[in-house]
């Protein structure tokens, strides 16, 4: 496998790619990704070394982990307290701060909550385990929602009784809209999330360029692929020009993968749902539809949680608008790490903080 | 009895019976022989190396070993990287009741085939059984102790500025083939954990040169933990290349399924030595004169600014931070 991608991590290109970028760009150009895995890809690579001074780059809303709001942290924590509930999920969920414990915090004082992998080990875990009531919390963009949605069509077709999903899940659309139509944006260009587009094509983003003005280049995740897609952006910004750019064909295609898309609309529907940093944003995410609402942990357990407390000197929400960056915080290293996070972003193993603190500014 | 039942741990016949015909048959010498209480060593030294670590490895069968290596060559390593070398150890085990018996007697020949590989004798040793569910099927803790042949101090003290740093081999080897086997994250690598005793290796390091400053197996938390507590005390700096770290690539490959870095991933059978030069051609050479030590290199060096921190330069020619790993490695979510 990795012979696959040695030429997407070979060093001549890369620093050829480096010093086209450098001899194109004149003036400023602020580039925003908006997936965990570039984030942590330009980090551990240093990419911002490579590009030069007039090239900024900040992170977006892409972090799975971290756009999840505290008052769904919170309800899942009050659900980890439910008699005879088994609470699933993948591991940073469970070092998220909620308002007066995280997962972890819940996992100590008794309640069972499980790292899982993927949506099918939950399912396993109900199979094998018909006394207990399983819930998998399940968070994610395009690309995760289709995995659950085929835990909940096997579910039914098996006959699984005990095995619910509490939908967290979002859509990337209106969180960019939200994102570059706020006013203190500076967004010139985006870098398009590699493997969201996978699931969904490029077509999505053209409403990005058409409507928003802002160009797009969908990329890959090693270094070749993200030098690939700045210099194609920093081109078109030189250049005076707007597009939408596939830099990423040898993954993702125009029309995306269109059995994933179905059964994601066979399962679920599109929601109004609340962002960290961004409040309640329209048709940004993804709620299991009346057909299906036997697995609707939303609907089977009455969760209710009093109004929620965060740090208030946590800016979080600014980090995911790309508004400031985690050096702007005033926790950031002075009482927010990793070891003993306040917000999300220093949780996640993809979240901004994190990646800025595990590998430097 | 085909399992280890409540029995096992009574201190009675049952007991008696396990101990004569799985523990003192796998791991015979004459001072086990003895049966006393106490096992009594015959140490002429005044500064001998001591040592006790605790093995929870799940699963307990893993490619490229078992449990029972892993407690015998752990403790052996901790003290081989002291520049001591290895002759006593002990071992307490704590059992859940129901392990087959044969998982036992397979873990226990294990660790009388490693200890006699490494040139150390199993002293004393110590069974407790406790209830289904108190525990997770067996638990090892094993000290050890160890001499020191040659008048050697290492310390992280010593450590100066130019001093290089040779790594005996790949990383995460160790680590990938324990996650592979992990329960709902099975998948298919061949890759085989690197479980194995160093202390021939290191001692071959301690007799060709005199240079040698400072040892460490980085084993939790992998080659990045290990070199950031090196620089922890703030007196120097170190600096790595990444284009000379080994990392085999089913490594490589795990790793970027999973959205792991090697250089936070476990090994158990890899030494950082840290050595003044020009020793340093002559301790890698007798590095690679061992089958553990075959993949040997040079990956870096002390820095004197930087002070406190792990820096990489990567392929790109970017230097980055290096941290310590913080929490239990996850795969990507997104």
């Amino acid at each position: 496998m990795s012979k696959y991608v040695d030429e997407y991590r070979d060093v001549d290109t890369c620093l050829d790619l480096s010093s086209r970028i450098k001899e194109v760009s004149t003036r400023p150009l602020t580039i925003m990704e908006v997936c965990g895995g570039h984030t942590m890809a330009i980090r551990k690579n240093g990419i911002q070394k490579l590009v030069g001074d007039n090239i900024r780059l900040l992170s977006g809303p892409g972090c799975p982990v971290c756009v999840t709001s505290i008052s769904d942290i919170d309800r899942v924590v009050c659900l980890a307290g439910e008699e005879n509930v088994t609470v699933c999920t993948f591991g940073d969920m469970l070092y998220v701060p909620g308002s007066s414990m995280s997962l972890a915090g819940a996992k100590a004082e008794g309640a069972d909550v499980r790292t899982v992998y993927s949506v099918h080990d939950a399912l396993e875990f109900a199979r094998s385990e018909p006394e207990k009531n399983f819930v998998f919390v399940s968070i994610g963009f395009e690309t995760t929602t289709p995995t659950a949605a085929a835990a909940v069509l096997e579910a039914k077709a098996t006959g699984v009784k005990n095995f619910t999903v509490l939908a967290l899940n979002k859509t990337m659309p209106q969180a960019l809209r939200a994102v570059l139509e706020s006013d203190d944006s500076e967004i010139d260009a985006l870098i398009g999330p590699g493997h969201v587009s996978t699931i969904t094509g490029t077509g999505m983003y053209r409403f990005i360029v058409d409507e928003l003005g802002v160009s797009c280049c969908v990329s890959g995740f090693e270094p070749v692929d993200l030098l690939g897609a700045i210099l194609k952006l920093t081109e078109m910004h030189e250049n005076n020009e707007k597009g939408l750019v596939n830099a990423y064909p040898r993954v993702v295609k125009e029309e995306g993968n269109e059995k994933a898309k179905y059964i994601m609309t066979e399962v679920f529907e599109p929601a109004d749902v609340e962002w960290r940093g961004f409040g309640i944003v329209p048709s940004s995410g993804s709620k299991i539809s009346e057909e299906y609402s036997e697995f609707d942990a939303e609907k089977i357990y009455k969760i209710e949680v009093p109004e929620t407390k965060e740090n208030p000197a946590c800016i979080c929400g600014d980090i995911l608008r790309g508004v400031k960056r985690p050096v702007d915080c005033a926790l950031f290293n002075e009482g927010c790490t990793p070891v003993d996070p306040q917000g999300a972003c220093m949780v996640s193993s993809e979240g901004t903080c994190a990646a800025w603190f595990k590998y430097g500014e | 009895m085909k399992r280890i039942t409540i029995a096992h741990g009574s201190g009675g016949r049952v007991t008696h019976d396990l101990v004569k015909d799985v523990f003192y048959s796998c791991f015979d010498n004459d001072i086990l022989r003895k049966a006393e209480d106490s096992a009594v060593l015959d140490i002429p030294q005044d500064r001998v190396a001591f040592t006790t670590d605790s093995f929870v490895v799940k699963p307990a069968f893993f490619p490229g070993g078992d449990i029972g290596k892993l407690a015998v060559c752990g403790t052996v390593n901790d003290l081989a990287v002291s520049g001591a070398v290895p002759r006593y150890i002990t071992c307490g085990f704590i059992i859940e009741e129901g392990l087959p018996l044969k998982d036992l007697k397979k873990i226990v020949k294990s660790m009388g085939e490693w200890a006699e590989k490494a040139g150390v004798k199993i002293v004393a040793g110590d069974t407790k059984v406790v209830e289904k569910g108190e525990a997770d099927g067996i638990f090892i803790n094993t000290s050890g102790v160890g001499v020191f042949e040659k008048d050697i101090e290492l310390g992280v003290e010593k450590i100066a500025p130019g001093d290089k740093i040779l790594l005996s081999g790949t990383i995460g080897d160790h680590g990938i083939a324990v996650l592979s086997r992990r329960k709902g994250l099975d998948f298919e690598t061949s890759m085989r954990s690197d479980c194995a005793p160093l202390n021939d290796m290191l001692q071959d390091v301690l007799s060709s040169v005199t240079g040698v400053k400072f040892m460490r197996d980085p084993t939790r938390g992998g080659l990045a933990t290990t070199l950031n507590e090196i620089t922890e005390d703030g007196t120097s700096g170190i600096l790595i290349n990444e284009k000379d770290i080994p990392v085999a690539e089913e490594v490589e490959g795990a790793c970027q399924l999973l959205g792991l870095d090697p250089l936070c991933i476990a090994n158990e059978g890899k030494a950082i030595v840290i050595v003044a030069p020009p020793d340093e051609d002559e301790a890698l050479a007798a590095m690679r004169r061992s089958e553990y030590g075959k993949d040997a290199a040079l990956i870096g060096k002390v820095t004197g600014d930087n002070t406190g921190k792990v820096l990489l330069e990567t392929a790109l020619g970017v230097t980055r931070i290096v941290d310590m790993m913080t929490a239990e490695n996850l795969p990507r979510i997104c």
